[in-house]
Formats: structure tokens, C-alpha cells, sequence
């Protein structure tokens, strides 16, 4: 009698009864196909199966090896943020109806996928004062490599310009994506720009930069329109809230990371890509869209549109590869901001942009410890420190604290701190009490 | 070539005179039922040089993206804007309202790289 | 249905002042705020309460089909339960809470996950070493060509390695992949079973192979016996042969792709290992290679040092194609789900996926065609072509929808392209023979139908929350975001 499993749907029984009627004396007769020196499968390294009960208890282990702090306790951003999610977002995006269902292929039997999707794609195109916005790529840094391989088919040029104050991991990947192209990616200061015209498909610029200062956005738009470039910017969804959108500052195309708006920071991923870009670009821009349509009956019903340009059916000629990307991560934030709505949205920016220059004032009156950017910032700023960010960073996890993020390779002795609306006065108080005493 | 002659390639598409030096072309009936129904024309720019048979475009249906190859060499001279709104000409009056592009031609000799009515009849007969 | 049938959206349901969750009060003193020219003069976003939210999004969920709900019969896409412990261990706070950028040693349980998920994957496709941070299996494929692009760079330094052979049965992300990594497809006829044909492979073994993209079993469900003489014919040429993992369903537990000659593989963890696809993601296709590529693998990387887990770049790397380290939400789901079946249970996924494939073509092939011919045992998938059907008018399409009636998804459709009406079904092993059972019993009902009632197939679906929709206007007048009236 072989091992059974709750996740076969035979019983023995009945995998018996498929058997009789194939004809055939056991499943091993099946696999006739493949050659017989090919057919074992040592699985040595795959341990013994586990009851439920056992698996909660082994995961449980596992999960108590990871630090177990307070998010408030936690002061670190660069990329992936801790935010309140409110109940609404997991309990509805845990629905079996969203969780387990398919790619929306079969439109009919999709409208619930769809018209979530046309939802995110209006908020998107909304934060983002953009026309078009897409159904979501993987995360921020491979959607801006997309980002950059459009622009490169739009202009039909094979360089890109890029600011240097970009994120570092966000440098690595459109490495990583353009260069196999033979495409090249000069990095350049935004105060000693050297744009030729027609020299660049686009003028790649993160805002707030990963410094968490706001670029001269007017400035830099200026130059590379000037110049035929796209003015690509890697946008902050929740900044947008706050400040002037980078739809009206004339980008071209938007980019960003949806992660800060409801979804959950766990270590690292599954995240969503945002992008979005003017309506005359939309046949160059990648991943799914959603258009509504009307069906037969003349109802109001939503589709996938423009599936022309993906790779199912253009193969080696299609916009992108990307087939599988993150549709319950999008339901998760259009759940987040329909929960939050405008005015919580609202509160949650200003929340951030408050902690942050408050904590900034106080820091910096510490002795040794001064502040590198000009305001206004939105909810990160560097701060360099009077001995290493790894020896600050030491001694605040014995007091219980997450420190910002090294950025020595910078800034000398550089941390970048983060502050959202989970920061409460008393947690950054703290926070200072203690950087205080580090440099006793 | 006369006017009103309409000649063929094997790519479906079709060249008929116009004005002195002037070509309108387009994709014939055969093309548009393949493809279905039509909801974007790209078109190469006003002022483009093309040869014969290069590709001057892509006709996008909802299930497909077929390029687009000029039969006859030359200068596009104009672009049909009213597919921009209407791509659906394309499906409904192939040969008329839903030409694509108008083509200063090079060399007409090359219209006999192409098939006439009958020819291009018995060619997608046998398809 | 109820009033959310006629569609109205969260900004057709906003009213001005509403909101949904109580937020606290800033307590810091404020601090000035910007000149006004830098700021954002206003937003446009819903304002609902909290029941609002709750019902709109309830009664969408309600417009879905499921794994949950019903029968998925699609093809190539392993529809396979979502076992719910895996949801529930996945939220732990000590792993949903955790910050991506915290120093390793205070995530020494993460990363015993998912150092022991890449042994686990290593081990059962039988290569030597995974990477876990592609984020989808369209990633994990990119990945893998780029891979072996930087390989023949550095073993030649030439760019005379630049053709990716890839057969015409292959899956769309195969040559787009495949473009994207700057190599030239080159498309070559399949045979029937979906296969490489050797003759041709051949014929194009020469000094400009870089490699080939292989699907096994192929995307017509069959296994491909010469697959072995087919890695060595491109071996010898000097070439490297990539294998798309998406059919790892039939053969996990019974043989392993690295065994066979394949130097790169990817995996999908939504589709095999059985996490949540979620309307279409998030995913994860983690890149498995052998002794070749392994110095090349996309990082970070997890590597045992001592007893402390660490991530590690591999020497000559392609990079990183993520910000961060993978979709870890969706890797702890598949570490649970393995962890669960065990070693014992891995050989019976396949086994029962193969049988129950089997069990359905034998019942369904009289009344459809079989997309190939004498092979008598297919793998964990079928393909049905509707050509006799469309002799009467039915096309494919019309069979699909009609099913969507009966209270099932359509098969895969159109797909491989090599099939014409192609209908592919993969049943998975999650499902019961009661479930085959009536779903044969509706296929066979509508072979009928496709005889004696054609009007209502061409209509079809007609039971569904709508009907059939106009694409052509969907596309003609893309109407992508809510706007006001």
C-alpha cells in the first residue's frame, strides 16, 4: 500500500479503476517513453513527507530564527517600505474566488480579475498624472528596465542617459536587462549633464532619488526633450500623493514600486511593478492591459486589449517576455487605496513627510551628525554619521532597533533613514535617545 | 500600367494607378478576412523611400500583427489619416476607402513582378 | 447577480468625505511644507467606506472562476489545488513582516528556507545548483539564455554564437526570451509530437549555435525519446541545450531533465509546486544549472557557510534581474508544499497527473481528435483538435466557450500553434474521477451539440456573467482607465 496524499484527488481505489480501464497493470506502464537507464529518480536531498501539524510546527521554527521586531522599532527603507496594511486588504485579497483563479484569458469568466485590473490601471495612470498604465510588471527595478528597452525601440536608439543618484540594485538590473542588447547606459550627475541631441533614447531619473532628495524635475524634463530624448522617471507611488505629479513635469514614461501601497514587505517579494506612459507610446508598452468593451447583449464588460504586442502571439517580435506577473499584489493596493481613499492616502503621505522632518531635525542636532539634503526630502533622507553605519547599526540592534541603510560607498559614514506613519513621536525620540548614545 | 488596372503581390497586397506617377496601395479582400478585424495601421512617414516588397507598415488585427510590404517601389507621397480613426475601413472596403498608402513610383517596370486579377485569382485558389 | 453586474467603479461609488480605516493622529510637531510649486494641486481617488470596499470587491470575486470553484482544464498551465497551510504559514509576521535589506545573520530562518528550497529543486531536476530570484517563469527563462550567451562570450569572446534554435511548438516566452538576451531566433519545424526533428537540428549544428530551447514532455504533451542524442548532437556542436520547465508536472519523481543533458532549466513554482496564480501572478521561476553554467547564475544566491546562511554572488554572474532576492512569498509556499508530499509524495503527482490525462483521452478520442497520431499514451496533457468539428462550422473557439456553460474553463486553445483548433487539456493530479467524469460527460455532450446544434456554440457562452465581447472595439478605442462623464 503506497503512501497517500490529500492533495491527490484519487483515492487508491479509484487510481485502480483509471488503471483497469487503460488497461494497464500499474502507472509504471505510462512512462514507457522514457528510456529505461533514465528512469530513476533518486530524490535524496527531498526529506520524508510531513503531516500538517508537522509542517506548522517546522515553519513555525523556521519563522523564530528571523528577528522578531516591531516594524515601528525599524528605521530602514531604500526600496521596500513598512506601511499599515488595513484589514480589507488581505482579508478580500485572500478570497479563494481572486487567489486560485487563472490569467483572465477567458474574459467571460474573468470580469471579477478584469475590472480589478481597469481599477489599478485608473489609479496608477492617476498617481502618476500619466494617460495609460499597464495591468503590472514583476517590481520597481526590472519594470525600469523595461522601461529603458521602450524607449530604445521608440527612438529607435540604443543608448541611455541615467542619473547617478538612482538606486544601486536598480543600476545592477537594467544592467543586467540592457547590455545583453548591446545597449550602453551612461551614468551622469544631474548638476554636470552632457546630452547631445539625438544621442540618448531617454534621461532616466528617480523621484525622490534614492537619497531621498527631489531631483530639479522642470530642469532635467528641459534636457532631455531637448536633446529627442524620453524623460523616463522611476516614480515613488506614495510621493505622488504629496507632490506634483510626474505626468505634470511632461515624463514620457513612468515607472515605479507598488509594494509601499497595502502590500506585505515580506523579505523582499512578490511586489508590482508599476508602469505607465503617454497614449502615443501605449502599442511600445509591455505586460498585460485591460480595455473595456461591451459584450453581446450590450452590457459593459472588461477584456484583455492590445494582446497583439505580447509574446504569445509576437514571439520573438513582442514588446517583452512577460507572461506571468503580479495580479493579486495589484488587487492588494487598489483594495489599499479604495480602503484608504483620498483623504487617508493623503493622511498617510503627509504622515511620512512629517516623522521624516522631524526625526531629520533631531537627528542632525546630535552632535557629529549632520544631515546631507537640502529640503525637502519626502520620507528618506542620509545622514552622515561620526563613526561607521556598522557599528551605529550594531549597537542599535542590541537596543532593539533596525538602523537605516549603509551608504557609506556614498556618503562618508552615510545612513539613509526611513520614516513612514507607523513611527509614532515616542519611536523616533527613541530612535534619537539612542544614536545619542552610540557615539559615547 | 492603365488606370483602373489593379495589380497583385504574393503578399497579399494591391497596387492601382492613379494620377501621373501616383500608386494607391492597399490589402486585398483575402488579406482582410485572414486577419480579421483590423483596429490599427501603423504607416511608415510621409517622405520615406521604399523598394519593392520592403516592409512599409503593420496592419494590427485583435489576434495578430501582419507587416505590411509595398508591391511597388518608390516615395509614400501620403498616408491614409482616415484609418487613424477608422481602421475598420481596411475590413469593410479593402480596395477603396481603405487604401493605405500613396506611392510616387520608381520604376513602373516593376509592376510586372506582380500578378494581374486572374493571376492573383488562381493564386489564392490554390492557398 | 446583483447591481455590480452593470459595472459602476469605485469612482462611480466614491462620495465625497468617506473613508474606510480609521488612521492615527500625526503626533510630531510640524514641520513647514514646501513652496506650493512643487506640490500637487489635487488628486482624483475614490472615497468609500468601509462596507462599500468590502461589497465591491466580494461581489467581483463572485464574477471569477476559480481553482477554488471549478475545473480548470488548461493545458500547460498545471491548475493544481492551492493547499491553504501554505497561505497560512506564508503570512507568519516572522516572514511577512521581515525587511529585504536586514543584515543576514538576524534572517537566518528565511534563509534556511530558501537554501534548502534551491537543494531541494537542485535534486529533483538533477542539476547542481538553483537561483530562486526570478520572479516568473518567462524570468527564470531569460535568466537561463542569458546564462549561456555569457558563457559563449567568455569561452570565445566572439558574438559568432548568436542563433537560439527553438522549435515551432514552443511556448510564446521561448523566442521572446530569447530576443530579449540579443540572440537570433531561429525557428524550426517541430514534428507532430511537438519535437525537435534531428534531421534539421543537425543541419544547423555548426560553429553559430549558441543552443536550443526545449520543452519536455513537449507542448504537446508527449515525451521526446531522442532526447538524449538530441543533447549531444548539440553539445558536440559546441552549443547548450535550455529546458523549459512548465511541463515538470509529468516528470518529477520519474526521471530528471539534468540526467538527460540539459545544462539549464527553469521551473514554475505557480504552475508544479502549486502556489497561487492569483489572476495572473505573483509567480516564480526559479534557474536551475549543472557544472557548465552554475558560475553564472543571476544572484544573490544562498549559500551555507559553516552553520551561518549568507547570499552570495556567483563569480561570473549574469546579475541581478530584481531589486531584491525573488518572490519569497510565493517560495515559501512551494518549500511547504514539498516539505509536505515529501519524497514519497513527488513520484505520485506525476504519476496520477499522467493517468488521469491518459484516462481522459481514451474517453474523449472518438468523439475529438487527437492532435497527433500513433502514439497511444500521451503524458499530463492532451491535445484535442476540433478539425472534425469544423468540418460542420464549430471551430475550437465556439467548443471552448460552450464549455464555459457547462460550468467549466475552456481547455488551452490555439495552442501549440502547430495543432490546428487546438483544444489541450491537463487535468492535474488535484482532481477526482467523479470531476473527470462529468466533465467527459459535458465535452461528450457538446460533441453532439457540434453536430445537431451549431447556433449554440457559435453564441456561446451564454450562462456567464456576460457573453462574448467585442475585441475589435476594445482595441480600436482603447478605453483603459475610469474617466469622468
Amino acid at each position: 500500500m503506497t503512501k497517500q496524499f490529500p492533495y491527490i484527488g484519487n483515492s487508491e481505489i479509484e487510481q485502480k479503476e483509471i488503471l483497469d480501464y487503460l488497461g494497464v497493470k500499474s502507472a509504471e506502464d505510462l512512462f514507457v517513453d522514457i528510456p529505461i537507464e533514465y528512469r530513476d529518480s533518486n530524490l535524496s536531498d527531498v526529506p520524508s513527507s510531513m503531516s500538517e501539524m508537522e509542517l506548522v510546527d517546522h515553519l513555525n521554527l523556521l519563522s523564530e530564527k528571523n528577528i522578531n521586531l516591531n516594524p515601528s522599532k525599524s528605521f530602514i527603507g531604500a526600496g521596500a517600505y513598512h506601511h499599515y496594511i488595513p484589514s480589507t486588504v488581505l482579508s478580500l485579497s485572500q478570497r479563494g474566488e481572486f487567489l486560485t483563479s487563472y490569467t483572465p484569458y477567458q474574459a467571460e469568466v474573468s470580469q471579477g480579475t478584469l475590472q480589478v485590473t481597469y481599477e489599478l490601471q485608473s489609479l496608477i495612470s492617476e498617481l502618476y498624472g500619466m494617460d495609460v498604465a499597464n495591468a503590472g510588471m514583476y517590481e520597481g527595478g526590472s519594470s525600469l528596465a523595461e522601461a529603458a528597452l521602450m524607449a530604445c525601440r521608440v527612438k529607435n536608439i540604443y543608448k541611455v542617459a541615467c542619473l547617478s543618484s538612482i538606486s544601486p540594485r536598480y543600476k545592477n538590473v537594467l544592467q543586467s536587462y540592457l547590455i545583453p542588447q548591446s545597449i550602453e547606459i551612461v551614468f551622469m550627475d544631474a548638476n554636470n549633464l552632457d546630452i547631445k541631441e539625438n544621442e540618448y533614447a531617454c534621461l532616466i531619473v528617480q523621484y525622490p532619488n534614492f537619497y531621498g532628495s527631489l531631483e530639479d524635475m522642470e530642469y532635467l524634463q528641459d534636457i532631455s526633450h531637448k536633446s529627442n530624448a524620453l524623460f523616463v522617471v522611476s516614480a515613488d507611488p506614495l510621493a505622488a500623493v504629496m507632490y506634483k505629479a510626474p505626468g505634470d513635469y511632461g515624463a514620457d514614461i513612468v515607472v515605479g514600486e507598488g509594494q509601499r501601497l497595502g502590500i506585505p514587505i515580506s523579505y523582499g517579494g512578490p511586489y508590482i511593478g508599476l508602469f505607465a506612459c503617454k497614449s502615443e507610446y501605449l502599442r511600445q508598452m509591455p505586460g498585460r492591459i485591460v480595455g473595456k468593451t461591451i459584450d453581446k447583449k450590450g452590457d459593459p464588460a472588461f477584456v484583455l486589449t492590445l494582446q497583439t504586442r505580447e509574446q504569445h502571439i509576437r514571439r520573438e517580435k513582442a514588446t517583452s517576455n512577460i507572461c506571468t506577473s503580479e495580479a493579486l499584489m495589484g488587487l492588494m493596493m487598489t483594495i489599499y487605496v479604495a480602503t484608504l481613499g483620498k483623504s487617508g492616502l493623503k493622511q498617510v503621505a503627509s504622515s511620512c513627510f512629517h516623522n521624516a522632518h522631524y526625526a531629520a531635525d533631531q537627528i542632525s542636532k546630535i552632535d557629529g551628525f549632520d544631515l546631507i539634503n537640502s529640503k525637502p526630502f519626502f520620507n528618506e533622507f542620509v545622514i552622515t554619521c561620526p563613526i561607521s553605519p556598522k557599528a551605529i547599526n550594531k549597537k542599535l540592534i542590541e537596543l532593539g532597533i533596525i538602523g537605516g541603510l549603509d551608504v557609506s560607498d556614498q556618503f562618508n559614514n552615510g545612513i539613509l533613514f526611513c520614516f513612514t506613519e507607523i513611527h509614532s513621536k515616542d519611536s523616533i525620540d527613541s530612535l534619537v535617545e539612542s544614536l545619542k548614545q552610540v557615539n559615547i | 500600367m492603365s488606370q483602373n488596372e489593379i495589380r497583385y503581390s504574393k503578399e497579399h497586397e494591391w497596387v492601382k494607378s492613379t494620377e501621373e506617377g501616383l500608386v494607391f496601395v492597399g490589402v486585398t479582400q483575402f488579406a482582410q478576412e485572414q486577419m480579421g478585424d483590423v483596429v490599427f495601421v501603423e504607416m511608415d512617414d510621409v517622405g520615406t523611400s521604399c523598394d519593392q516588397f520592403t516592409k512599409v507598415g503593420e496592419i494590427e488585427s485583435v489576434k495578430a500583427v501582419s507587416d505590411l510590404y509595398t508591391p511597388i517601389g518608390g516615395e509614400i507621397v501620403e498616408t491614409n489619416q482616415e484609418l487613424i480613426n477608422n481602421p475598420e475601413l481596411v475590413n469593410n472596403d479593402p480596395l477603396n476607402g481603405g487604401w493605405i498608402l500613396k506611392i510616387k513610383v520608381a520604376d513602373i517596370q516593376e509592376i510586372n513582378n506582380l500578378m494581374t486579377e486572374e493571376e492573383y485569382k488562381s493564386y489564392i485558389q490554390q492557398l | 447577480m446583483s447591481e455590480y453586474n452593470k459595472m459602476p467603479l469605485l469612482m462611480d461609488l466614491s462620495r465625497k468625505d468617506k473613508f474606510g480605516v480609521s488612521l492615527s493622529e500625526i503626533d510630531v510637531p510640524l514641520s513647514d511644507l514646501p513652496e506650493s510649486s512643487l506640490l500637487r494641486e489635487d488628486i482624483q481617488l475614490p472615497e468609500l467606506s468601509q462596507l462599500d470596499v468590502v461589497r465591491y470587491f466580494t461581489n467581483l470575486s463572485q464574477m471569477n472562476y476559480a481553482i477554488d470553484t471549478q475545473f480548470y482544464p488548461l493545458g500547460s498551465c498545471t491548475m493544481k489545488y492551492n493547499p491553504k497551510i501554505n497561505d497560512q504559514l506564508a503570512s507568519l509576521k516572522g516572514f511577512s513582516s521581515i525587511h529585504p535589506l536586514i543584515e543576514e545573520s538576524l534572517v537566518q530562518g528565511s534563509l534556511e528556507l530558501m537554501f534548502n528550497l534551491q537543494s531541494y529543486l537542485s535534486n529533483i531536476s538533477g542539476m547542481t545548483a538553483t537561483s530562486l530570484s526570478t520572479m516568473a517563469g518567462a524570468q527564470g527563462e531569460l535568466a537561463g539564455v542569458l546564462m549561456i550567451k555569457a558563457f559563449h562570450e567568455k569561452q570565445t569572446s566572439s558574438s559568432k554564437r548568436n542563433i537560439m534554435l527553438i522549435p515551432d511548438s514552443a511556448h510564446g516566452t521561448n523566442p521572446a526570451s530569447a530576443s530579449m538576451a540579443g540572440f537570433l531566433v531561429k525557428s524550426i519545424p517541430s514534428d507532430q509530437y511537438g519535437n525537435m526533428d534531428i534531421d534539421i537540428l543537425k543541419e544547423n549544428a555548426n560553429e553559430n549555435l549558441a543552443g536550443i530551447m526545449l520543452t519536455l514532455p513537449s507542448t504537446l504533451g508527449l515525451f521526446d525519446n531522442q532526447i538524449v542524442e538530441i543533447c549531444k548532437i548539440v553539445h558536440e556542436a559546441g552549443g547548450l541545450v535550455y529546458g523549459d520547465g512548465a511541463n515538470m508536472n509529468a516528470w518529477m519523481g520519474q526521471t530528471k531533465l539534468g540526467d538527460l543533458g540539459f545544462d539549464v532549466i527553469h521551473i514554475n513554482l505557480h504552475k508544479t509546486f502549486s502556489t497561487p496564480h492569483g489572476g495572473g501572478g505573483p509567480g516564480a521561476g526559479p534557474v536551475c544549472v549543472n557544472d557548465t553554467l552554475l558560475n553564472y547564475l543571476p544572484g544573490p544566491i544562498v549559500q551555507r557557510n559553516n552553520s551561518l546562511y549568507e547570499f552570495i554572488e556567483m563569480p561570473n554572474t549574469i546579475g541581478h534581474l530584481g531589486t531584491f532576492h525573488g518572490n519569497f512569498g510565493v517560495l515559501v509556499r512551494a518549500y511547504c508544499y514539498i516539505r509536505a508530499l515529501g519524497n514519497e509524495g513527488i513520484p505520485e503527482v506525476s504519476k496520477n497527473a499522467v493517468m488521469n490525462a491518459n484516462y481522459i483521452m481514451n474517453k474523449l478520442k472518438h468523439a475529438y481528435d487527437i492532435g497527433f497520431e500513433n502514439r497511444s499514451i500521451c503524458m499530463h496533457e492532451v491535445v484535442f483538435t476540433a478539425r472534425k468539428q469544423k468540418q460542420n462550422g464549430v471551430k475550437g473557439l465556439d467548443i471552448a466557450k460552450r464549455l464555459l456553460d457547462y460550468g467549466y474553463h475552456s481547455p488551452t486553445m490555439y495552442f501549440p500553434l502547430i495543432v490546428d483548433e487546438a483544444l489541450m487539456v491537463e487535468p492535474t493530479e488535484s482532481e477526482s474521477k467523479n470531476t473527470l467524469d462529468k466533465f467527459i460527460d459535458a465535452m461528450l455532450q457538446i460533441a453532439i451539440e457540434c453536430e445537431n446544434n451549431t447556433e449554440l456554440l457559435h453564441e456561446a457562452p451564454h450562462n456567464t456573467p456576460v457573453q462574448r465581447l467585442d475585441e475589435a472595439l476594445a482595441a480600436r478605442q482603447p478605453n483603459l482607465k475610469w474617466s469622468e462623464k
